[in-house]
């Protein structure tokens, strides 16, 4: 474990000295260094270095394929349409749950968690018996001509099941904490609703909806279990790519499952840090004012 | 549009309209699942019901997944107090990396998570392979769901804590750090009242995806009926068997352990906004 005696250290000028009153740094920093090593970069590096031993042509080789190219286009695309219904869904649940005051109010925002309560494989099953051809939902749908299940409009669903908390989230506390003279002060000199919306709200909603709406892409691209069920899992037209990993691993096939995996994990990795970077640069300019 | 209106939105029918949206499509879409869940599982009557509970296969999904929660949720609320400690309390180098690392398991697939351990730690991974030497097979029996379990769930206390730990600030710990408090003392009579209400939410959030994860588990797992077949694999099983019933048997205690979840949240939400008025 990591030196516990921070005091034989020299300080270095400009940190305060309170730094290390509390005690336990050097527990925490070697128990939470230990167990991420272990738990996280381990698994990880390994799965770089099983990847990088493949060499490039045949990590090319995989990664074109036909079939998992087009279960990439699949998943990309479902996963775009998911996060667009969330935003728009999310921004306006969040807003009915910080504006406006009613009886049920607190079921509502309740209920918002819970796809991430839910076990996916539940709100798998649940979802493909709503919207098979025999289901509440499937049969109505069916008379306007509309198949959900085992299309790639079921991919869609189940992305936006199982992503919906997290555009309310980022959204309901932006909106709690506006303050209300702009908005006021517009309203009270004629401006519409509308008006007042687009030239005000929203400047300042954006940024929340756009991260809220990256989670949930990122989390829709490697979603499995709410999908699988409903997706019907055909060849080129409805399968996501978390399942061409698995089909892969079914075949033994473990170079291949590795290379799509670590362009998967790239992706992801990527999308996470763009997110935070975001993130962070918006609520700078968000709380930037106070001084 | 009345002059009684001060913000966006406060005119009466624009109010009606969206607040008769939200509740809507919150019914169709979230509502709706739930209701589907119970009225499927309960298809064949309560005796049907707790029969499929009964059943042999079931009981046994139930006790490893209980198993498996009851072995990983203590391991990460430990780990995710010392890491809200570690982010909140201190400033080093490196800190916000820390704090950006803890989300990968967010980020990264559970398939892709699965795979990982399955390439370190299965036959033909270094690990697995050393480990094979002692006859140590972690992969496709009940270690290896573990292992992937606190991957996919180690976040969620630290998630939860880090915020609240960084609002309440260190200044009430310091203080009796002043007044001579051990570290034990002071965790246990300073902090810990402090953030008991997000500590227990962030254990029964990660509870529930403890209990609940599937693509992850389905990888390392090898689906052995009976053996190495968790809740929520058992539940795909059954409904590949043309077991309706008791595939949503299964799945109405899952979400019988989601429903407790969010309830959870609600008073510890509550409790916090009261403790915030006074």
């Amino acid at each position: 474990m990591a030196d516990t005696d921070q005091s034989v250290r020299p300080r270095r000028a400009g940190v305060p000295v309170s730094r290390r009153v509390l005690p336990g740094f050097g527990l925490s920093l070697g128990v939470t260094l230990f167990f991420i090593s272990l738990v996280l970069l381990l698994p990880i590096s390994g799965l770089v270095i099983h990847t990088a031993g493949m060499g490039w042509e045949q990590f090319w080789f995989v990664v074109t394929d036909p079939r998992v190219v087009a279960s990439f286009k699949v998943t990309v695309l479902a996963a775009l349409a998911a996060s667009l219904f969330n935003c728009v869904f999310g921004l306006l649940m969040a807003w009915v749950l910080v504006r406006y005051e009613f009886p049920g109010k607190r079921l509502l925002d309740a209920i918002m968690d819970l796809p991430f309560a839910l076990p996916t494989a539940v709100a798998g099953i649940t979802l493909a018996t709503l919207f098979s051809e025999n289901g509440w939902y499937g049969r109505v749908l069916a008379e306007f001509g509309i198949e959900v299940a085992y299309t790639p409009l079921g991919i869609v669903v189940a992305m936006a099941f199982t992503s919906v908390p997290f555009v309310v989230r980022t959204v309901q506390p932006v909106l709690e904490e506006l303050p209300p003279e702009d908005e006021e002060a517009a309203v009270s000199l004629g401006a519409s609703d509308w008006t007042v919306f687009r030239r005000i709200l929203f400047p300042v909603l954006w940024p929340a909806l756009v991260t809220g709406g990256g989670l949930s892409f990122a989390r829709s691209l490697g979603e499995y279990g709410a999908v699988v069920f409903i997706a019907g899992n055909s060849p080129y037209v409805s399968e996501v790519i978390s399942l061409m990993i698995f089909v892969r691993l079914e075949e033994y096939d473990f170079a291949a499952a590795s290379a799509i995996a670590s362009v998967v994990m790239g992706v992801s990795l990527l999308l996470l840090l763009a997110i935070n970077v975001w993130q962070g640069r918006y609520l700078k300019r968000l709380h930037g004012g106070r001084g | 549009m009345s002059a009684k209106h001060h913000r966006v939105g406060d005119g009466p029918v624009i109010r009606r309209i969206l607040i008769g949206l939200a509740v809507v499509l919150t019914a169709l879409f979230l509502f709706m699942p739930l209701v589907v869940i119970f009225t499927q599982a309960l298809a064949q009557g309560w005796a049907g019901y707790i029969g499929n509970i009964l059943d042999e296969y079931t009981l046994h999904a139930i006790g490893l997944t209980l198993f498996v929660a009851l072995l990983t949720v203590p391991l990460n609320t430990v780990f995710g107090v010392f890491l809200a400690w570690l982010v909140t309390r201190f400033s080093f180098p490196g800190r916000r990396l820390l704090a950006t690392l803890i989300d990968i398991p967010f980020a990264v697939s559970p398939v892709v998570a699965g795979l990982l351990y399955l390439l370190l730690y299965g036959s033909n991974g270094w690990a697995g392979q050393w480990l094979g030497q002692y006859d140590v097979e972690l992969m496709f029996a009940w270690p290896g769901i573990v292992m992937v379990t606190v991957f996919v769930t180690c976040p969620f206390v630290a998630r939860e804590l880090i915020p609240l730990m960084q609002q309440q600030g260190r200044d009430e710990e310091e203080a009796a750090v002043v007044l001579g408090a051990s570290g034990w003392q002071l965790f246990r009579r300073v902090t810990l009242p402090n953030i008991r209400w997000a500590l227990l939410y962030g254990v029964i959030l990660t509870n529930a995806r403890a209990v609940g994860e599937f693509g992850a588990v389905s990888v390392v797992s090898g689906s052995i009926r009976g053996e190495t077949n968790t809740l929520p694999l058992h539940v795909e099983l059954l409904y590949q068997d043309y077991n309706i019933v008791g595939a949503f048997t299964a799945a109405s205690l899952l979400a019988g352990i989601a429903l407790i979840t969010l309830a959870v949240k609600t008073i510890v939400e509550w409790r916090q906004s009261r403790s915030e008025e006074f």
